[in-house]
């Protein structure tokens, strides 16, 4: 019967091309705008790290002086040097890493390259296994590098791509700010949305190209980027570990949730022992977010983003009213038609059957339109300046939602046109003709 | 044009009706709501900043390795670049506007208030008023011997004290002392005060972090900046001068000093172009939905016109047989759509407010301006009119003889 009724599908929308464009067209549209919007937003409010961000946490301390006090304020969004190295010494958590954003002068060995800045992320040793960096030669550096300031580095891939041709530069030297570097490690392909890990130079910006021990970036003085927070008196930039700035990110691993409830604790005893030194002056305050729950207290997703997404659903609505109120009129102006089937035998759940293939028929089109436009779409959201723009990518999962979606709301634009139509008393439309 | 034989064959088209009065809702609110959108984001690309911005332009130099001697060096950067032939002014800054950089302070006006009064930002460098061209409404502006070297004030507390005064814009100064000169009075930053010497009509931050309302709170310093702790140079030239003066500008860098990293040379009018990029984008992409569904709209309307015109066709021979005009017929079906756009429209309006009521809540919106209603009623009226002309005048070319023959 399917057959059948595809065919009368197909032959009653033949004979009105005009209007099956136009339903087809403004179900295609609106999915597309749908599908645009809402795949944007999937990737940019996805889990950056799945498998690892539920054990991953961002402790917040607050070692302000009481100036500007007031109780229901959060905790600076970063760590003092001196919280940060207490914190990573005292080894309380599965694995932890303090770190900080910077940028360091590249000065190639081959002539052909003039110098040029590279983002750099200056971290201590377990960055690497904590966030399951990937590693493509070699390997990251270890404790005893961080404790000794060593002169090591480990590359992104696209930076060895660019400097050794994609060779595997594990042992080779590189010039950076006027020190010679030796290559540890070459990352694999890996990029992180959002950059949780420091949101400070914007919530989606590539990962660094290089990676040096968070000690011999102090030692050096290589420039950071990011933010730095002061208050009191001095911040002296020849003195930042001892300066009252919080200007460190820390993450720790915490493996169970007994550890995220004992670590909390010990921040909470962390704090008040420096508050009996002096160190502290405000009453304990404390977070102790993972992953997701730092990502939210960010807000990283862009409003314009989720605006956009209200908009094109707002959209979508439109163009399936106008569709139903087009089906509705099509099939009622078929009542005569369709009376003569129900006359000759047909029961209302056959008609019905009949008019909704049809709505699908249209639904299925509109969907394959609203595919082809949301791959459009996204071309010119990556046409866009945003940082996030390269990230609009179509993912098998929103594919087969954008076929759910425009399948399924047209089937349900079609339910009430199908209904109302296939009402038609027989005996009534086979009298007035 | 009588209404109730048109209210009574509409109630026989109940849904149908129904969907277009909803369709012409929806889209009103969604319209009148977007469009408030982009005047907002057309209004912020607006935003003055007070300064030359025509005649900006800004390079910045990066050394390479351990700094040594970088006052020096700066000078030298300084001098060769005013040789450049028509370079108006340079001057070495900490912060740029437009930039996503910027130094910010909380203020008091009193060292013993418990919260700051609120945040600021800080200009530092020589000449950078001039060079800026922000224009100076009250007081002076900061004498030659009066700047102090920021490499030492930043590593010696007891410098602070030393700085002679602050140049303010004219904004900050209505927030901090309303309806007063802001004239000699003192800005608190930590324990150290410091009284206002100038006022400049305004003076754009960097970054607006804050939001945009606080655009305008700008403090200037008088503080030399080097090599060491800054790097964006800023030079004035005549408008049509700019690309030329900034790849003299390189090109002299480079030649003070080969052991450097030079990046970022852009008119101060790019600059300002991709700090509003995000706005431009969200306006234009806003405009887009915003013609799609008036399209759809219509287009729906032109589609049911149809239907309806087509099913009518014996009623309207009837109608014709019986005496009347063509014009009569066009007239019905004008009314018809008439009375399911001002439904429509009466339904929109009262969902774009409540549209508009969400936006203020989750995006700090203002609130719709009146006018948007009377606007878009006669907006949506004229497209209605515009959509059933078509149908309507098919329907009017019915001849009467329809009546005599059935089907």
């Amino acid at each position: 019967m399917f057959g059948y009724y595809l065919d009368l599908a197909l032959r009653s929308l033949r004979r009105n091309k005009a209007l099956t464009a136009l339903m087809v067209l403004a179900i295609a549209l609106g999915i597309g705008a749908c599908m645009t919007t809402l795949t944007v937003l999937h990737v940019l409010s996805g889990d950056p790290i799945p498998g690892r961000s539920t054990q991953l946490y961002y402790p917040q301390l607050d070692p302000r002086d009481m100036d500007g006090y007031r109780p229901e304020d959060d905790p600076p969004a970063q760590v003092t040097w001196i919280d940060g190295m207490n914190l990573l010494h005292a080894r309380r958590a599965d694995r932890q890493a303090l770190m900080t954003g910077g940028a360091v002068p590249i000065q190639p060995a081959q002539s052909a390259i003039e110098p040029f800045f590279e983002d750099a992320r200056y971290t201590t040793a377990d960055f690497f296994p904590m966030f399951d960096v990937p590693m493509l030669y070699g390997h990251a550096w270890n404790q005893a590098d961080d404790e000794g300031s060593a002169r090591v580095a480990v590359i992104s891939r696209k930076l060895n791509d660019k400097l050794f041709q994609g060779k595997d530069s594990t042992g080779q030297t590189l010039l950076m700010n006027d020190v010679a570097f030796r290559i540890v490690g070459v990352l694999d392909s890996w990029r992180v949305t959002p950059h949780f890990y420091d949101l400070n130079n914007g919530s989606y910006s590539e990962d660094e190209g290089v990676y040096l021990p968070l000690t011999t970036a102090k030692d050096l003085k290589l420039a950071r980027n990011g933010s730095t927070d002061c208050w009191g008196k001095g911040s002296d930039p020849d003195h930042m570990d001892t300066a009252p700035c919080v200007w460190l990110q820390l993450w720790v691993q915490l493996d169970t949730p007994a550890k995220v409830a004992a670590y909390k604790t010990f921040l909470v005893h962390y704090s008040q022992e420096q508050k009996t030194l002096g160190r502290f002056q405000r009453p304990p305050n404390v977070r102790l977010d993972d992953v997701m729950g730092w990502l939210d207290f960010n807000k990283v997703v862009p409003g314009d983003v989720r605006l956009q997404a209200w908009l094109a659903l707002g959209f979508l609505l439109v163009c399936l009213v106008n569709t139903v109120g087009l089906m509705l009129a099509k099939f009622l102006r078929r009542s005569a038609e369709l009376g003569v089937r129900r006359a000759l035998g047909a029961s209302r759940r056959e008609v019905f059957m009949q008019l909704l293939v049809e709505s699908g028929v249209i639904g299925l089109t509109g969907g394959v339109g609203g595919l082809l436009l949301a791959l459009l779409g996204l071309w010119l959201v990556r046409k866009q300046p945003s940082d996030y723009a390269a990230l609009a990518h179509l993912d098998l999962s929103m594919l087969a939602a954008t076929f759910l979606l425009a399948v399924g709301a047209t089937l349900l634009a079609g339910l009430l046109p199908a209904w109302r139509a296939c009402q038609v008393t027989p005996a009534l439309q086979l009298k007035s003709n | 044009m009588d209404v109730l034989p048109i209210l009574s064959t509409l109630r026989r088209h109940k849904i149908t009706a129904l969907l277009v009065v909803l369709e012409i809702a929806l889209t009103c609110a969604i319209v009148c709501n977007a469009v408030f959108l982009i005047s907002q984001r057309l209004e912020r690309m607006q935003m003055t900043s007070g300064i030359a911005e025509h005649e900006l332009v800004q390079i910045q130099a990066f050394g390479i390795g351990k700094p040594d001697d970088a006052r020096a060096h700066t000078q030298e950067d300084l001098a060769a670049l005013r040789q450049i032939p028509g370079v108006k002014s340079v001057a070495l800054v900490n912060e740029v506007p437009f930039t996503n950089s910027s130094w910010n302070s909380s203020i008091k006006l009193d060292p013993k208030q418990k919260l700051p009064t609120l945040n600021a930002t800080q200009y530092f460098g020589e000449d950078l008023l001039s060079t800026f061209g922000a224009k100076l409404v009250a007081g002076r502006n900061f004498n030659p011997d009066e700047y102090l070297e920021f490499r030492q004030v930043q590593r010696d507390e007891t410098l602070q004290k030393k700085v002679t005064g602050v140049i303010i814009t004219r904004a900050l100064g209505e927030k901090l002392w309303p309806g007063q000169s802001a004239l000699g009075k003192p800005i608190y930053l930590g324990d150290d005060s410091v009284r206002v010497i100038g006022v400049v009509e305004g003076l754009i931050r960097p970054s607006l972090f804050n939001g945009d309302d606080t655009a305008q709170w700008s403090m200037v310093f008088p503080l030399r900046m080097d090599t060491g702790n800054a790097s964006r140079y800023v030079l004035r030239t005549a408008p049509k001068d700019r690309e030329r003066v900034l790849a003299a500008a390189a090109a002299t860098l480079r030649k003070a000093n080969p052991h450097r990293i030079i990046q970022d040379k852009k008119t101060l009018d790019d600059i300002r172009g991709e700090f509003f990029q995000d706005d431009r984008a969200m306006a234009g992409l806003l405009a887009g939905v915003c013609i799609a569904l008036l399209v759809v709209t219509a287009l729906g309307i032109v589609g049911l016109g149809s239907f309806w015109v087509a099913q009518r066709r014996r009623t309207i021979g009837v109608r014709r047989a019986l005496g009347a005009t063509r014009r009569n017929i066009l007239h019905y079906f004008q009314t018809e759509n008439f009375l399911l756009a001002t439904i429509g429209i009466a339904l929109g309006m009262v969902l774009a407010y409540g549209i508009n009521l969400f936006l203020m809540l989750h995006y700090e919106l203002p609130r719709l301006p009146a006018y948007y209603f009377p606007v878009g009623a006669v907006v949506l009226w004229l497209i209605g009119q515009a959509a059933v002309l078509g149908p309507a005048m098919r329907a009017a070319a019915v001849p009467p003889v329809v009546a005599t023959r059935s089907v």
